[in-house]
């Protein structure tokens, strides 16, 4: 069944902010196998001109996908998430995320598409650090496979 | 930000390294971890063949994880990425043997923009297949 319409435009409350850490950046650069010096040596990310070793470039999304599941766990909104795959990302960033960020995301669904049966979901993530200054948006776009034809 | 490479020294059609990454099962389970993603698809052969996939499949966010190296390689500093995005067409199948899989990134500037940015088209395949498309970053050169 499609989604309703009338969600788009809906956004959610920031999420609790999330704290970035070191240990974290680190394991995470390890796990996709990246040995550059700036997700773990602080020297090497000042020397780039970053006052703390920084995230690798899709490390965000484990935070914003996180404050997703707002949107995605919604009883209103009904999507089925057992049916769900990961259609498009995409980010554009202010600057990296960095270790000791304190950041928090606010999620809005830009749009609800209805396509060949397969329900298409649009969600925006704001990443704001303490401050309040923008760090990174992210777009995700979630795609929910209608039932097999009988 | 301080990238390694000259916004000057740059012309469209500028090829980046092209680079070989290899997944296995134990590298879905350790990037399972570190980014909280725990959808069996990526580690459950079982589970994966029942929902109609041929085999385990690599997370699509560590396949732009990967790909994105090539342009953080490039330009020495990955805070210099200023935007960056991908479309999932393909899942990276992950087979449970010694070999498991390997994705093949190769980048190409595209374009030169505003502002010491360039613009990055990216290329990632998996045994032969396409599996981003529309993969693109932009970033800010010195």
């Amino acid at each position: 069944m499609a989604l309703d319409q009338s969600f788009v435009g809906r956004s959610y409350p920031p999420t609790d902010p999330y704290e970035v850490g070191r240990e974290k950046i680190r394991e995470f650069a390890e796990a996709v196998g990246d040995a550059n010096p700036a997700y773990v040596d602080p020297e090497a990310a000042k020397a780039l001109g970053h006052p703390d070793v920084i995230a690798p470039p899709t490390f965000v999304f484990a935070i914003t996908f996180r404050a997703a599941r707002q949107v995605i766990d919604d009883p209103q909104l009904g999507l089925d998430y057992s049916r769900v795959v990961h259609g498009d990302q995409k980010f554009a960033y202010s600057r990296p995320v960095r270790a000791g960020d304190r950041l928090t995301v606010t999620s809005t669904i830009e749009a609800i598409k209805s396509l060949a049966g397969n329900d298409i979901l649009d969600v925006r993530g704001e990443v704001h650090d303490e401050a309040g200054e923008h760090v990174v948006t992210a777009w995700t776009k979630l795609v929910a496979r209608g039932p097999e034809e009988a | 930000m301080t990238a390694k490479i000259a916004y000057a020294d740059i012309e469209v059609g500028t090829e980046l390294p092209a680079q070989t990454f290899p997944v296995t099962r134990a590298t879905l389970v350790q990037y399972a971890g570190a980014s909280g993603d725990f959808n069996p698809i990526h580690w459950n052969e079982k589970f994966a063949k029942e929902v109609g996939l041929p085999d385990v499949i690599a997370h699509g966010m560590f396949t732009m994880a990967e790909a994105i190296r090539v342009v953080t390689d490039w330009a020495g500093d990955p805070g210099a990425v200023v935007e960056y995005g991908v479309r999932f067409t393909k899942p990276v199948v992950v087979p449970n043997d010694d070999q498991g899989a390997t994705i093949e990134v190769s980048g190409k500037v595209a374009a030169k923009l505003d502002d010491n940015t360039v613009r990055v088209d990216l290329t990632a395949t998996s045994a032969g297949q396409k599996v981003l498309g529309m993969s693109r970053a932009v970033v800010r050169l010195a």
